[in-house]
């Protein structure tokens, strides 16, 4: 059976997978990468890609279209967006125990409405794969790499974007600066609850997307279809040393693991009970990974203490 | 003068209760929302849900039984957030006292009962606080966030549970339900009287929250956890070890938990472990929802008790909802999440208040 594992065909699927499973990651890790730039701790994206990836199936079940699916699940992440930054902004609520209860939100509103609303899961239509012309043809690297569907591409592409905007614009700046040191920005006239405002909505909007690359692919909608994405990608980001490209390496050794654990199953080569003692890789990767890189960089002064001029 | 004061610190703990309670209340008008959303009737559904809660005695007694997880988790939660750390790990040591304790049941049946209950209840605690301590020493000594070491644990005790389940401790036979044999007669949590399903396990819960309340308002050791959980700097300054107090805590709060599951599977009906239908079908979600009861009772594990038992209530009477409007319990899950997103947006609010008052007592002194 392991044989079977370290042939070519196989070593492809599983590269192949690695990308497709490291987009929800990547699109919810750059999004928290974003918000905690700018000081604001988001542990409610796990609640946020529920409502995501149900609006998502939702959408694209009642259109037929997928791409109805991907902008169902920005919209309502935008408006998680909205509450949240209200519940932290405005009410300065506890950032870690706030985020729980947009968690419990999420999980039992998308039960709710799934089971209301849909009943029997029907599979849905995905996003075609986007095969780029030449590249995809290449042997093995072809299928690794250029044959994904749309949402891989813009993952990828975020993470330029984000690592351009981050340390190459003035909004950037301005998020570095509300991060480290609000009362020092806010002196200089930068409206700090604003930065944060634009940083929570894109983060947010950045989670529901994660949610539709979770379940477009997928195919369907069940209970509790993160099953913890939501907090690893939170953890991503402390394995990113709060950089948009140690987002992208660590959602890809996520995407790798689930991808090898996957293959496994496939194979046969766990079953039963020693797959769930696979199964458990990723969550104790996710605390092994905690403890490396714990002390090593220091993270944003300001993250998740909520600004008031008046202290 | 003095009677104006006296009613005016007397408003106080009113401003403490009266928040929570709004929340609950906000969260309801939410919920009433959806119902009327989903084409139900929000006044038929919430009567239905009191009535399901609390509308006789073996409502009351379901409602207990179902609050005994919560108030225990709900009271280790007290023990962890006074002291600083957020303790989100209820649902893995939950499950690491209840299989922990399996498997002592399993190994020591012939035990007397009135031995084994109390070494049961034990070892489910221990259980309970290995799965606490380990997110307590990775944040204590290695500076891992404990908020996510603690979701992980979570995740990692579920595959356990069906690990063991799929081989090891299955119920011997044909039909391979995830479940463990019905566990010897001598593990079980004794009824109490009154012929309804509540048993011994919540005279435990009530004697555990007054315990803590105890041990955190008048003991040396309470005093060390919540000056670390006051002021980390002012508390190794007063010669304190702000590391072992925070494994500490979170070993405590994981023990609680721990027994909880314990509880679930010696007073369950089946008297089995059962990992079927997933970890949280056996968990009930009381691991997230004790934080909610904690969360409303102010961090105080006597308030927690009333909360445990109004958000047991709560749970009961969605099944009964569900049954009369046809909206799925899991609402109930959901207006929980308001609820903690209330109260903990509130507290800014209620330190104000009470800021203003007692300060407007000064000014009038």
């Amino acid at each position: 059976m392991w044989s079977e594992f370290f042939t070519v065909s196989s070593l492809v699927v599983v590269l192949a997978s690695t990308i497709r499973l490291a987009t929800p990651f990547l699109f919810a890790s750059l999004g928290e990468t974003l918000g905690q730039r700018s000081g604001v701790l988001n542990l409610g994206i796990e609640g946020v890609m529920l409502i995501g990836a149900f609006s998502s199936y939702y959408a694209a079940s009642k259109t037929g279209s997928p791409w109805m699916g991907v902008l169902a699940a920005l919209v309502t992440g935008c408006v998680m967006g909205l509450l949240y930054a209200f519940v932290t902004l405005v009410l300065h609520a506890e950032q870690g125990i706030s985020g729980i209860g947009v968690f419990l939100l999420g999980l039992g509103l998308t039960d709710v409405l799934f089971q209301r609303w849909v009943g029997t899961p029907i599979p849905i239509d995905g996003l075609d794969p986007w095969n780029i012309p030449f590249l995809a043809d290449i042997p093995t690297v072809g299928e690794i790499f250029f044959q994904h569907n749309p949402l891989v591409y813009l993952s990828v592409l975020l993470v330029v974007v984000a690592t351009v905007v981050i340390n190459r614009t003035t909004f950037g700046l301005n998020i570095r600066a509300v991060g480290e040191a609000p009362d020092a920005a806010d002196t200089l006239g930068i409206s700090v609850n604003r930065t944060r405002l634009f940083t929570i909505l894109i983060g947010n909007c950045m989670a529901g997307l994660a949610g539709a690359a979770l379940v477009l692919p997928f195919g369907t909608f069940q209970q509790n279809l993160t099953s913890g994405r939501g907090f690893i990608a939170v953890a991503l980001v402390y394995f990113g040393a709060w950089r948009p490209i140690g987002a992208f390496a660590g959602s890809l050794l996520f995407g790798f693991v689930l991808a090898v654990v996957n293959q496994f199953g496939a194979l046969g080569i766990v079953s039963g009970a020693t797959s769930s003692l696979t199964a458990m890789a990723p969550a104790i990767l996710t605390i092994v990974v905690l403890a490396i890189v714990s002390r090593r960089i220091g993270q944003p002064a300001a993250l998740s203490k909520p600004f008031d001029r008046n202290g | 003068m003095t009677t104006k004061l006296n009613a005016r610190h007397r408003l106080i703990p009113l401003v403490s209760m009266g928040i929570p309670l709004l929340s609950v209340i906000g969260a309801l008008g939410i919920g009433s929302l959806l119902l009327a959303a989903f084409g139900a009737n929000p006044f038929v559904g919430y009567r239905e849900m009191f009535l399901g809660g609390f509308g006789d005695i073996d409502a009351i007694a379901d409602t207990l039984v179902k609050s005994i997880p919560l108030l225990l988790v709900g009271v280790g939660i007290c023990l962890a957030f006074r002291t600083g750390v957020v303790n989100i790990g209820g649902e893995g040591q939950i499950l690491a006292g209840a299989i922990l304790s399996t498997l002592a049941a399993l190994a020591i049946p012939n035990t007397p009962r009135v031995f084994l209950v109390p070494i049961l209840l034990i070892v489910g605690g221990l259980g309970g606080a290995i799965w606490g301590a380990i997110p307590g020493a990775l944040k204590a000594y290695v500076g891992v966030n404990e908020i996510l070491s603690t979701i992980m644990m979570n995740i990692v005790a579920g595959h356990l549970l069906s690990f063991l389940l799929e081989g090891l401790i299955i119920e011997p036979g044909e039909i391979r339900i995830q479940q463990t044999k019905r566990l010897t007669e001598n593990s079980d949590i004794p009824l109490l009287p009154g012929g309804t399903r509540l048993h011994f396990g919540i005279i435990v819960a009530v004697f555990v929250a007054v315990v803590a309340y105890v041990v955190l308002k008048r003991t040396t050791l309470g005093m060390r956890l919540r000056a670390v959980g006051h002021n980390q700097d002012a508390a190794r300054y007063a010669g304190m070890s702000v590391q072992n107090n925070i494994v500490l805590a979170l070993a405590l709060s994981g023990a609680c938990a721990g027994v909880a599951g314990a509880l679930l599977v010696f007073g369950s009906e089946s008297h089995r472990l059962i990992g079927e239908g997933g970890a949280a079908a056996f968990t009930q979600s009381a691991g997230f929802n004790g934080i909610v009861a904690a969360l409303f009772g102010g961090l105080n594990p006597l308030l927690t008790i009333p909360a445990s038992f109004l958000f047991g209530g709560m749970l009961i009477g969605g099944i009964e909802m569900q049954r009369a409007v046809q909206v799925p319990s899991a609402l109930i899950i959901a207006l929980n999440g308001i609820v903690v997103i209330f109260v903990v947006s509130s507290f800014r609010l209620k330190r104000k208040l009470e800021q203003a008052m007692t300060s407007s007592d000064r000014d009038r002194a």
